[in-house]
């Protein structure tokens, strides 16, 4: 077996594999495009070859991203066992067992409906009510508090040692986590009684309250009709709801559960980034660890490496003649272009290392665990691949 | 095809971390700079636009950021006041009461609110002339078709009232190419191209918008031609290393090992970058921007960008 390289750690106490030893739930969030969906694979994969035990990976993420770095085509809603032979072709035999499932948003909320409603009669006039369909399947704020909702009951069901949980990079940051307790707000709130009122007893002189005249005009009389028999409906749901809601906020309170955020050491991401790691600390939520991706490699801010690329790009007519004679056949202009462009090359990678070390030095208060994934030339697209990248989290 | 700067509605989408918001200030820029009156309005509101233009922070009520470039973001329950204001001629405030509740209520429960209100802000901008040209930072990848399809939506929810026959003329706007257009912006990597070919497959199935072009962002360089390639691997080789390493007196090992790592990134972004071309409907211009190897970023890195978008564009 070939030597693991160290990885490479900055905050002296905590540890990844320490983290996922211990705690039930990871939830990874950051912002879009960081590698994030790869990086909760690459931590499942990496606890079930080396720690043990049943692990599953539940992505949330709309683009179906997983299943490219799982190597498995169409993971459904429900979950699925990434068979023994994945790792064996990255050549590890597994302590344990992974598992992997996608959020499909609207199998999901049906789900949950057909688990809520009080009668059969009231679960078919809110599956096929026009409101129902579009909240469900076609608008993406959804995502937020059915993601949730689907943890919740997955980790409820107790079949599973540990969950990693890739989230969406949502519009405003951390609204998966207060997505429970807003639709908790929201069926309690005394503006969707007030709405439904008129709908419920015509006693109510409907056109007396400015709000409806206002939103009659704009809405028109049929959509808030609409809306109203949607709530309704709702409402003989509402006590199952409230209270799974609060079940599902009191888990991510848990410290069962621990949160990892995820980013690149670009400006844009980065600072994101900042900004989750300090929310879910304002939450008293467990901020676990950062991980960095894709971080640049440590030799291309070596001083001696700049001396030489200096040399090579500003010498390289002169050391182009001089090597003309090892490099046989080779013209010298040839020679002398090729010098030049690496040692550019170098200088220009160099001075992107070397803003993303001080970031990363910037960093290394911000959480318990610090851990950077190296940069690979090449894109995650196999199992091999994902477990190469788990192997930077990793340390036993 | 109708040119990108002589268009009303530019928005601009692209998966999360690949500069979908440099590129969009960098095509605002551009157009501020070549006589187009501008208007740059973010709509996820994580003040980035603001940093990237280095001119204090943006709100709702756009300010005039760089000489004609105007700049603001999307705050869709201020968009509601406004369109009360003008529609419905009603005092907002004090009338309708907590209106921010009221709202977060409506757009809660009636999903697809909030989407109209800030499509329904940028056509009212196009359609009252405010400016010559509005360049929208959009929602990413996974939320724009939703965005670009609300006022469909809203018009199938809504048979009669304001709201219904606002959804048409924006629906005229949005659909209209001489108008209005989408361009994506990706990275030559394969997340960003698979979801690029998604999304394009979506927005032509899904909304009336046209695709006018697909934005790759830092392309890195050509460090060699083939032969040049040939003389490179033989510099990697023990004696010819070492002969370097004496010349130079160091071991040059990072730097070939860097040109090595620019040599693989390269070759790996131009195989993503065939299937992207391929992918994408021929008629729908690529526009290639280079890798900035700077240590800077904001409104010098917003400015170099802008220089590579027009010279893409041809100007």
């Amino acid at each position: 077996m070939p030597a693991r390289r160290p990885p490479a750690r900055l905050a002296p106490h905590g540890s990844f594999d320490g983290l996922l030893a211990s705690r039930e739930i990871i939830v990874a969030c950051g912002p879009g495009g960081v590698g994030k969906t790869t990086t909760a694979a690459a931590a499942a994969a990496m606890a079930a070859a080396h720690g043990g035990g049943k692990v599953l990976v539940l992505t949330v993420d709309p683009a179906r991203r997983l299943a490219d770095a799982l190597g498995l085509e169409g993971i459904g809603n429900t979950e699925r066992r990434v068979p023994d032979a994945a790792f064996a072709s990255a050549g590890i035999k597994p302590r344990g067992e992974l598992y992997a499932a996608m959020l499909d948003t609207k199998e999901s909320w049906d789900a949950l409906i057909r688990h809520h409603a009080p009668d059969p009669r009231t679960r078919d006039e809110i599956l096929a009510n026009p409101l129902y369909r579009n909240i469900s399947g076609r608008f993406v704020q959804s995502h937020d508090y059915i993601a949730m909702e689907r943890l919740f009951e997955i980790h409820a069901e107790g079949i599973y040692d540990l969950i990693v949980v890739d989230t969406p990079p949502t519009r405003n940051a951390l609204d998966f986590l207060d997505a429970p307790e807003r639709m908790a707000d929201f069926f309690s709130s005394r503006l969707l009684r007030w709405l439904i009122v008129p709908y419920r007893s015509r006693l109510v002189n409907f056109a007396s309250r400015p709000f409806y005249q206002v939103a009659d005009r704009i809405l028109g009389t049929q959509f808030l009709a609409d809306i109203a028999e949607f709530f309704i409906l709702f409402q003989t749901m509402y006590d199952g709801f409230v209270e799974r809601a609060r079940s599902v906020q009191r888990l991510l309170a848990d410290r069962r559960t621990s949160f990892i955020v995820v980013s690149t050491l670009e400006t844009v991401p980065l600072r994101e980034a900042e900004y989750f790691a300090q929310a879910i600390s304002e939450r008293k939520l467990h901020l676990g660890a950062i991980v960095l991706n894709k971080v640049l490699p440590e030799y291309l801010r070596d001083p001696k490496g700049a001396v030489v690329a200096e040399k090579l790009r500003d010498g390289a007519e002169e050391i182009a003649g001089a090597m003309a004679v090892e490099l046989d056949g080779a013209e010298p202009a040839q020679i002398r272009r090729v010098l030049a462009e690496i040692g550019q090359n170098y200088m220009d990678y160099r001075t992107v290392a070397q803003s993303e070390a001080e970031k990363q030095a910037e960093l290394s208060t911000a959480a318990e665990t610090l851990v950077s994934i190296p940069y690979f030339e090449t894109d995650v697209h196999d199992f091999a691949g994902l477990m190469r990248l788990g192997a930077g989290l990793w340390e036993e | 095809m109708v040119g990108l700067l002589d268009r009303r509605l530019v928005f601009v989408t692209g998966k999360g971390g690949v500069g979908k918001t440099t590129v969009a200030a960098a095509l605002a820029l551009f157009a501020s700079e070549h006589g187009r009156r501008t208007l740059l309005c973010e709509v996820d509101a994580k003040g980035d636009v603001a940093s990237f233009l280095e001119s204090g922070p943006t709100s709702f009520t756009a300010h005039e950021a760089l000489p004609n470039l105007w700049a603001m973001s999307m705050d869709t329950e201020a968009s509601l006041r406004e369109y009360l204001r003008l529609n419905l001629r009603i005092p907002v405030v004090g009338r309708i009461g907590p209106l921010a509740k009221a709202f977060d209520f409506v757009a809660t429960a009636a999903p697809g609110v909030r989407e109209i209100l800030t499509v329904g802000k940028l056509c009212f901008e196009v359609r009252e002339k405010h400016y010559d040209l509005v360049v929208v930072d959009a929602p990413a990848t996974g939320h724009i078709v939703g965005q670009l399809t609300a006022p469909q939506a809203i018009n199938e929810l809504v048979k009669v009232g304001l709201i219904r026959s606002q959804t048409d003329w924006m629906l005229d706007i949005l659909s209209d190419p001489h108008q209005t257009a989408l361009a994506i912006v990706t990275t030559p990597e394969e997340m960003p191209v698979n979801e690029t070919i998604e999304l394009a497959e979506r927005v032509k199935k899904e909304t009336t918008v046209e695709l006018a072009s697909v934005i790759v962002n830092r392309v890195l360089p050509e460090l060699f031609g083939r032969s040049e390639e040939e003389v490179f691997d033989r510099l990697c080789q023990g004696a010819a290393t070492s002969e370097l390493g004496r010349l130079v007196g160091e071991d040059p090992a990072p730097v070939l090992a860097a040109a090595r790592l620019a040599v693989t990134l390269r070759r790996t972004h131009a195989g993503h970058l065939e299937r992207l071309r391929s992918s994408i409907d021929a008629s729908v211009p690529m526009l290639y921007l280079p890798f900035l190897f700077a240590r800077f970023h904001g409104l010098r890195s917003i400015r170099q960008v802008a220089r590579s978008l027009g010279e893409e564009l041809g100007f």
